[in-house]
């Protein structure tokens, strides 16, 4: 035991100062181990992009690519299709002029896409995550008047061929479309757009 | 002997006086009626979980490429390994028919009523933990179930504004759920929430035994010191605990009474449990669902998803809000509801016995609604029944506001003083 008097002042600063680099070094150590959480260099580099050559698709077809774990839809939309989402449906959507950002810039079309023959979308509905099922000339069964679509068999969401969302459904938003590209030979590179590149 | 043994070791731990205190002197209420059983049940599931969950990680191999087909290897190769999963899986729905039943009692004779709100809020910890720990625990079969359930749970968080998408790629650790994503939900699943798990049940019985056991009755054992006299006091040695605040009556030692007579309780609920063991394993597509015995497929999404059963009144709530923010706020209030129960309450009569027929029917609507909400989340989302949900999930949330208006100037039968028996 010291002899000397004691002095709170002394003391508080003491325990203040104790507690407040407790505390940093607390918040310190949490920093590993909440970063560990993050997506590994491996995951990263598993998230690469892809590529997928377009040119032998047929009309109106779909192809699923995967990419970074999630389909991605790719669809050569037919003359008849594209006619229907200039004019057809708006009225019937929840966002027909892509206001919500669910598409890189240069997708802020009523196509949604680079080229308007070719949809690159994600194929996971903005609901819940289910996968939508493609509707090619038979969608006139869930929304009258259109004849192709995407319908999700989870929740009943309607999309259509730009993959945007119809009004009184469960998903909020369009589908998202993915960063993407063409390549100088035409073909289409997801998972980044020129900006990037 | 073995008395110098128990006194050498009294002198340097307070073994005996622990066991008496919470075990052998511990006045328990002689009324108590079946739905008491539940209590002791849980923890009889919960040390079955623990058991076979230590004895399952032996063999299951926590990766995205061994998950599944560890599981198959448990059920075909492993002596007893279908045995020892079936026990935790079945064990998982006999937690939660438990625990709804023990909370079912809890509200039906007040047992959160005050002085008992930490105890129902501790109760209520387990239960959410509880809750995590069956749906991070579904995703370790690595079956299709698996994954586009824990798809459509990890994209709720997606819905939070500005950060929701960082977010959900922080608890994946991947652009999808992969490997990653299986691997810290086994760890959260077999360490971490365990330990809470065990913690909080602690937490639970020490409140319980500081507070004392509520009654179907809901009277107070406790009466204040010197108002009884020696002849009507209970006639049994309680642990100076309680004796030296209080006067005990109408109580007997939860050792022997009780502790046997949960044996009973225990004997009945086996004889169930067994049954479903080893006669409906699967429990008909409810316990272990179909699409599960397939592999997690991230092309395949299941016809239809559909939580597990205890999850559905949940599920069912979630759904039928339109918007998906709003639809995972319902979600998290109607247990945050649950949570606040003690403060919607504003009577001071705890049993159902002496409330008012307000109150009685307040209480069976709310668990018709909770029902009805249940088996819709087992079901494909159809018009009709987003329609039944809607009704079902106002009257979930209506039990508690109605409860808060009525529950101030309720008209309730006179409280005897005594527990009549």
């Amino acid at each position: 035991m010291s002899s000397a008097p004691e002095n709170n002042g002394r003391r508080r600063f003491l325990t203040i100062a104790t507690a407040v680099v407790g505390g940093v070094g607390t918040a310190g150590v949490a920093v590993p181990f909440i970063k560990s959480w993050n997506p590994s260099e491996k995951a990263k580099a598993a998230g690469a992009p892809v590529e997928y050559d377009v040119s032998k698709m047929t009309p109106g077809q779909l192809v699923r690519v995967k990419w970074r774990g999630k389909p991605v839809y790719i669809v050569r939309r037919t003359k008849e299709v594209l006619a229907e989402l200039e004019n057809g449906h708006n009225d019937q959507l929840k966002d027909p002029e892509s206001v919500e950002p669910q598409q890189p810039d240069f997708a802020g079309n009523s196509y949604r896409s680079l080229q308007p023959e070719f949809l690159v979308v994600l194929g996971v509905c903005t609901h819940l995550g289910c996968a939508p099922t493609y509707r090619a000339n038979d969608f006139s069964e869930v929304v009258a008047g259109v004849t192709n679509g995407f319908y999700c068999p989870c929740h009943g969401s309607k999309f259509d061929m730009a993959g945007r969302v119809f009004e009184n459904v469960p998903a909020p938003t369009n589908l998202v479309i993915p960063p993407y590209m063409f390549t100088q030979s035409g073909s289409l590179l997801i998972g980044v757009d020129k900006g990037d590149a | 002997m073995l008395t110098s043994i128990v006194n050498w070791i009294d002198k340097r731990i307070p073994m005996t006086d622990t066991f008496n205190k919470h075990v052998g002197q511990y006045p328990a209420p002689v009324n108590f009626n079946f739905w008491y059983f539940f209590g002791s049940l849980a923890m009889l599931v919960l040390v079955n979980q623990i058991l076979t969950g230590i004895w399952l990680t032996m063999n299951y191999t926590p990766s995205g490429e061994e998950a599944f087909r560890s599981v198959e290897y448990i059920m075909r190769d492993v002596e007893y390994g279908w045995l020892l999963r079936y026990m935790h899986s079945t064990g998982a729905s006999a937690f939660f028919v438990v625990v709804y039943l023990h909370m079912l009692r809890g509200m039906m004779y007040g047992s959160y009523q005050k002085p008992r709100e930490l105890l129902w809020l501790f109760g209520m910890f387990i239960f959410l933990v509880l809750m995590a720990e069956g749906f991070l625990g579904y995703l370790l079969p690595w079956g299709n179930m698996s994954f586009w359930g824990a798809q459509v749970i990890i994209s709720l968080f997606g819905a939070i504004p500005v950060i929701g998408d960082d977010l959900t790629l922080w608890i994946r650790g991947d652009y999808v759920i992969s490997g990653a994503t299986l691997n810290r939900f086994f760890a959260l699943h077999v360490i971490a929430l365990p330990l809470v798990l065990v913690i909080l049940v602690f937490l639970h019985i020490v409140a319980l035994h500081e507070v004392g056991s509520n009654n179907p009755e809901g009277i107070e054992i406790k009466k204040p010191k010197g108002s009884i006299p020696e002849g009507e006091k209970a006639p049994f040695k309680f642990h100076k605990m309680f004796t030296d605040k209080y006067d005990i009556v109408d109580a007997v030692p939860f050792h022997p009474y009780y502790s046997v007579k949960d044996i009973m309780g225990v004997v009945g609920f086996l004889f169930v449990f067994c049954f479903v063991i080893f006669f409906a394993p699967e429990g008909g597509g409810y316990f272990l669902e179909k699409p599960n015995f397939e592999p997690a497929n991230p092309l395949k999404t299941p016809e239809h998803i559909a939580p597990v059963w205890y999850f559905g009144p949940f599920y069912t709530i979630l759904r039928v809000v339109p918007d998906k923010l709003l639809g995972a706020g319902a979600m998290f209030g109607a247990i945050i509801m649950l949570f606040l129960l003690p403060w919607f309450d504003r009577g001071s009569v705890k049993s159902i016995r002496y409330r008012s027929l307000a109150h009685k029917i307040n209480l069976i609507q709310f668990c018709v609604c909770f029902v009805v909400l249940g088996a819709l989340g087992t079901m494909a989302a159809t018009p009709v029944a987003n329609f039944i949900g809607t009704v079902a999930s106002f009257g979930y949330f209506g039990f508690f506001i109605a409860l808060w208006f009525y529950s101030k100037n309720e008209k309730t039968k006179p409280l005897p003083e005594r527990i009549s028996h």
